[in-house]
C-alpha cells in the first residue's frame, strides 16, 4: 500500500508539473457565457439570447442594420429592394454567386422557402412573420420566388415599410439551405429535427459542435461572399460562475468573459491587459402590478409606486455598469423612444398620493422575483423604499420558469423581470406593453398588457394605427403619445435599459455587442 | 412454497430481478408525481415567454400533458420498457444520448474523489484512533470539521484563485484545455480512459491536471467522512479482547493495528464507503458549476427546473440503478470481506 500510495503522490507531482496553457491562440476566439439557455439551433425555432447569437454569425438574412444607427437598413443576401405603391408588394433582387456552405448556390427560392418553412412549423417565434398576414395555407402564394433571383412578399395591409424590413432581420428569417434540409426530412417535419442539432446556411462562420450545457463551437467560412473573418474558429464554453469567468479571463485561458457583475468588472477595469466592452441593449427591466388586485389597480397607488423606487440609487449602485435609468417601454435606439424619466425616488409625494388613495398606512404586497442577480438585488432594493410609504412588499423568490409560469396565469400581484425586443421595429414592444385586445381569461393573445389584466381599449387602437403609418416622422410622433400615456397611466413601473458588458483581453480587439441580442458578432476580431 | 420449487439461485436471481424492478417502478412513479405537481409548466421551456397562445397549446397536447395523469405515466412507462426515455427539451437530444454524455463525466470525478477520500481518509481515521485525544486526532479533527461545514462552492472558488490562478499548478474550469475539445472520439466518455485508449497521452495528463482539483474538493469531502467513520470503528476494535490478546503474544504494535484492528474495519468501511461513492455519483451540483464539470447533478438540476420530465426521469433512474449496483456490490464485497457471512 505505501508503494501504491507514493505512486499516486509522484503521479499528482507529475500532473500539477505539467505546465498549463496562458494564452489562446491568435486565431481562435474563446468566450465564456452561460449558454444553458439553447434549446435548438433550427433558425425557425431559436428565440433564446445565446441561439440568436449563434445564427447572427451563421446565417446570413435577406437584409441586415447598421448595429450603430439601426434605421440604417442594408442588403446581405438580397442586393436590393423595391416597395410597390401600394406598399403591400416588397421585391428584393437576390446577390448573385452566394453559395451555402454545402457548395449549393442560393438563389431567391431558398430566400422564399426559408420565410414559408418557418410559417408552416409555427414555432415560438413565427408570429413574427405571420403578423403580416400569411398563414401556413397562403403562404406559397404570398411568398415565393419567381425567378432565381427575384423574391416576392405580398403582405394583407400597407404596413409602415420598416415594421417588415425589421421583421426580416430577425433570426427567424435567416435564410436556410433548401437542398440540404429538405434532404433531412422526416416525416414531413421541413427538416426541423434534424436542423435543431445540425446547420444548413450560409455566413462568416459555420457551425463545428454543439454539446449542450458545455460548449458551442463554430469554425471560419473560408467562402464567406462578404469575406472570410481572421478568426478560425470561435469557442463558447458555458461557464456558469462570472468569478470562474473571471479568474479564465485574467489567466488569459479565455478572451471574453460575457458575465461578470459589477464587482468583478471594476477590477477588469484596473487591470491592464483587460478592458471592459460595452453595448446599449433593447431589453427592458420593469414591475407588472396585477390589476386584479385592489389596491394595485388604483391609477394613483400606481403613480405612488412609481415614486418608490430609487432608480439612481440603484444606478450607482447594484445595478452599475448593467442597467440604466430608463423609464419607457421603447428602448432607447428605437424609432420613437420615449428618453425622458420623470420618475425619482419622492417619498413624501408618493406618501400623498397613497393617502389620496385611501392607503395612508400603506398595505401589503407581493411580488414574485426571480432569484438571479441582479433582479433579487433589485427587489430588495424596492422593498426598503416601498417601506418607506408603509408599502410593506413580500419578496416570493422562485426559479426563473416557476415565477413566470405564476405570471403567466395572472395569479401574481407584482412580478419584476425583463423583456427584450423581438426585432427592432418599435411594434415589438408597443405590441406587448400597449395592447391588449382581449382581457378575457381565454384571449387569444396574452401580451404583457394582458398578463396585468390592463383593460386598454384606446391605447390598443393607437397601438395598431401606428403599424399603417408609413411616414417614418409621423409614425415616431406617434409612438411618443403612446409612450406618454403609457408612462404616466400603465401599470407598469418601467425602470432600467439593459446594457450588455463584456471583460475583453486588451489584444482582442473588434468584438460588436449590437442592440440585439444576434447582432453580438465576432467576424471583425482580431487578436494581436 | 413447496409448490413452487425452483434451484436456489434461480430464486436468488429471481428475487433481485423483482425487487430491483418495483423499486425502479416505485422511483419512476414518485419522480413522475413530483415533475406534475411542481408549478413549473413544462411548456414554457420548449416554447419559451413569447409564444403565442396557439402554439403553446399545441406543445401542450404534443407532450401529451392534457390526458389523464395516469395515461401519462403508462404511456411514459410502456415507452421506457421499449428503451426509448424520450428527448429532452433543453437539449434537443435523446435523454439516452444526454446520459451518456454526462455521466461518464460524473463517473470520473466521483471515482478519482472517492479513491482521494478512502486512501487519505482511512489512514488518517486509523492514526485518529490510536493516538486518541493527543493532537494527532485532535489535528484529523479539526481538518475533518473542515471538510464538513466549509461550503464545497466556497472551497471550489478559493482553490482555483490559490492553485490556478495565483500558483498556476492546476488547469482552470473545463474537463480540458479548449485547444484539446473534440479531439478524442467518445468511447467510455471517461476521458483519462478514451485519451488512454487512444493513446493520446498529451491529452491524458491534460485531462487528469483538469481533474486534479474538483477532485480532491469532492475528495476533501469524502475523506472527511470515510476518516470519522474509520476513527469510530476502529475505536469499537481496539477495545476488543482480540487485540488485548494479540498484544500480550507479543505481536508487533504496527501489526495489531494494521492487520488485526483493521482488517476487521472493512467490513463495516465498505458500505460506509459505497455509500459516500454513491452520493458523489448523482453528481455534485456546485462544484460541477465551479468548475464547468458538464456532469450529472447539474443536468438533473437544470432539467428539473424547467420541468424537462424526460431527462428528469431518466437522470433520476441512473441514479437509482447506480444505488441499486453499488448496494449490490458492497454485498458482494461483504461476503469477500467477511467469512461469516458467505
Amino acid at each position: 500500500m505505501r508503494k501504491l500510495f507514493a505512486s499516486v503522490v509522484a503521479a499528482a507531482m507529475v500532473v500539477t508539473a505539467t505546465p498549463t496553457l496562458a494564452e489562446t491562440p491568435r486565431d481562435v476566439l474563446v468566450i465564456a457565457n452561460q449558454i444553458d439557455d439553447i434549446i435548438t439551433l433550427d433558425p425557425a425555432e431559436i428565440f433564446e439570447f445565446s441561439g440568436a447569437e449563434f445564427a447572427g454569425n451563421t446565417y446570413d438574412r435577406l437584409i441586415g442594420y447598421d448595429h450603430r444607427d439601426v434605421s440604417n437598413i442594408y442588403g446581405v443576401a438580397a442586393e436590393s429592394w423595391t416597395i410597390s405603391d401600394d406598399g403591400k408588394t416588397y421585391t428584393f433582387k437576390m446577390r448573385p454567386g452566394v453559395k451555402f456552405v454545402s457548395g449549393n448556390p442560393m438563389t431567391a427560392e431558398d430566400a422564399a422557402f426559408s420565410l414559408r418553412r418557418a410559417i408552416v412549423l409555427d414555432k415560438s417565434p413565427a408570429f413574427i412573420l405571420t403578423q403580416f398576414g400569411f398563414t401556413p395555407e397562403n403562404v406559397n402564394e404570398k411568398i415565393r420566388a419567381t425567378d432565381d433571383v427575384t423574391l416576392v412578399i405580398e403582405t394583407d395591409q400597407a404596413y409602415a415599410p420598416t415594421f417588415l424590413l425589421y421583421c426580416l432581420t430577425a433570426t427567424i428569417s435567416s435564410i436556410v439551405d433548401k437542398k440540404t434540409v429538405m434532404a433531412n426530412e422526416k416525416d414531413g417535419d421541413l427538416g426541423h429535427e434534424w436542423l435543431r442539432t445540425n446547420y444548413a446556411g450560409v455566413g462568416p462562420f459555420k457551425l463545428r459542435q454543439w454539446k449542450p450545457n458545455e460548449s458551442l463551437t463554430i469554425d471560419r467560412n473560408d467562402d464567406y461572399w462578404g469575406g472570410a473573418p481572421a478568426m478560425k474558429r470561435v469557442i463558447t464554453r458555458h461557464i456558469v460562475e462570472p468569478s470562474a469567468q473571471q479568474l479564465l479571463l485574467e489567466k488569459g485561458d479565455i478572451d471574453i468573459a460575457r458575465n461578470l457583475l459589477p464587482d468583478q468588472l471594476e477590477s477588469v477595469r484596473s487591470n491592464p491587459e483587460l478592458t471592459v466592452q460595452e453595448g446599449p441593449k433593447g431589453a427592458i427591466y420593469y414591475m407588472g402590478l396585477s390589476q386584479k388586485n385592489e389596491a394595485l389597480a388604483n391609477p394613483k397607488v400606481r403613480q405612488a409606486l412609481k415614486y418608490l423606487v430609487d432608480y439612481k440609487g440603484m444606478e450607482s449602485t447594484i445595478v452599475r455598469d448593467l442597467l440604466k435609468v430608463h423609464q419607457a417601454f421603447l428602448p432607447k435606439g428605437f424609432l420613437g423612444a420615449l428618453e425622458e424619466t420623470p420618475f425619482t425616488l419622492d417619498v413624501s409625494r408618493a406618501k400623498q398620493l397613497l393617502a389620496e388613495a385611501g392607503y395612508p398606512n400603506g398595505f401589503k404586497i407581493t411580488m414574485d422575483t426571480r432569484n438571479t442577480s441582479p433582479i433579487m438585488e433589485m427587489a430588495q432594493s424596492i422593498q426598503a423604499t416601498f417601506a418607506q410609504a408603509g408599502v410593506d412588499l413580500e419578496i416570493i423568490p422562485g426559479d426563473g420558469k416557476q415565477t413566470l409560469t405564476k405570471y403567466r396565469a395572472r395569479n401574481h400581484d407584482i412580478y419584476i423581470g425583463r423583456w427584450g425586443p423581438d426585432y427592432q421595429d418599435p411594434h415589438t414592444n408597443a405590441d406587448t406593453f400597449a395592447r391588449n385586445p382581449d382581457n378575457s381569461d381565454d384571449a387569444k393573445s396574452k401580451p404583457l398588457a394582458w398578463r396585468n389584466s390592463w383593460n386598454i381599449p384606446d391605447l390598443t387602437k393607437a397601438s395598431d394605427a401606428a403599424i399603417l403609418e408609413r411616414d417614418p416622422a409621423k409614425r415616431a410622433e406617434m409612438y411618443l403619445e403612446i409612450q406618454k400615456t403609457h408612462q404616466a397611466t400603465s401599470p407598469f413601473v418601467i425602470m432600467f435599459q439593459q446594457t450588455e458588458v463584456a471583460g475583453v483581453r486588451a489584444d482582442t480587439k473588434g468584438f460588436i455587442i449590437g442592440p440585439a441580442f444576434d447582432d453580438n458578432k465576432y467576424h471583425e476580431v482580431t487578436k494581436n | 412454497m413447496s409448490g413452487l420449487s425452483l434451484p436456489r439461485p434461480l430464486r436468488l436471481a429471481l428475487n433481485i430481478v423483482v425487487t430491483v424492478a418495483l423499486t425502479f417502478l416505485g422511483l419512476l412513479f414518485v419522480t413522475f408525481l413530483i415533475g406534475r405537481v411542481v408549478p413549473i409548466d413544462p411548456v414554457l421551456a420548449i416554447v419559451g415567454d413569447r409564444a403565442p397562445e396557439h402554439v403553446v397549446e399545441r406543445v401542450r397536447i404534443e407532450l401529451g400533458l392534457d390526458l389523464p395523469l395516469y395515461q401519462q405515466f403508462a404511456i411514459y412507462v410502456w415507452d421506457v420498457l421499449r428503451g426509448d426515455l424520450g428527448n429532452s427539451v433543453l437539449t434537443a437530444n435523446p435523454v439516452l444520448e444526454d446520459i451518456k454524455r454526462v455521466f461518464p463525466a460524473t463517473l470520473e470525478l466521483a471515482t478519482v474523489a472517492t479513491f482521494l477520500g478512502v486512501f487519505l481518509g482511512v489512514p488518517m481515521g486509523v492514526l485518529a484512533a490510536v493516538h486518541r485525544g493527543r493532537w494527532p486526532d485532535q489535528v484529523i479533527r479539526v481538518v475533518g470539521l473542515f471538510g464538513y461545514s466549509i461550503p464545497v462552492f466556497w472551497l471550489g472558488l478559493m482553490g482555483l484563485l490559490l492553485f490556478y490562478a495565483t500558483l498556476d499548478w492546476v488547469p482552470g474550469p473545463g474537463r480540458l484545455d479548449f485547444v484539446y475539445d473534440g479531439l478524442i472520439d467518445p468511447v467510455t466518455g471517461v476521458m483519462l480512459i478514451d485519451s488512454a485508449m487512444a493513446g493520446e497521452w498529451e491529452i491524458f495528463w491534460n485531462a487528469a491536471s483538469h481533474l486534479v482539483l474538483p477532485a480532491s474538493i469532492l475528495g476533501y469531502f469524502s475523506l472527511a467522512y470515510v476518516s470519522r467513520m474509520t476513527r469510530s470503528f476502529m475505536l469499537e476494535q481496539l477495545s476488543q479482547e482480540y487485540i488485548t490478546t494479540a498484544r500480550v503474544k507479543g505481536v508487533k504494535e504496527w501489526r495489531v493495528i494494521w492487520i488485526h484492528a483493521l482488517g476487521n474495519v472493512w467490513v463495516p468501511l465498505v458500505t460506509v464507503i459505497a455509500l459516500s461513492y454513491a452520493n458523489l455519483l448523482e453528481g455534485s451540483v456546485l462544484t460541477e458549476i465551479v468548475f464547468a464539470w458538464p456532469g450529472l447533478g447539474f443536468y438533473l438540476t437544470q432539467s428539473l427546473l424547467n420541468a424537462d420530465m424526460n431527462a428528469v426521469l431518466g437522470a433520476t433512474m441512473v441514479v437509482g440503478a447506480v444505488f441499486i449496483g453499488i448496494n449490490l456490490l458492497s454485498d458482494v464485497l461483504y461476503k469477500v470481506l467477511d467469512p461469516r457471512a458467505r
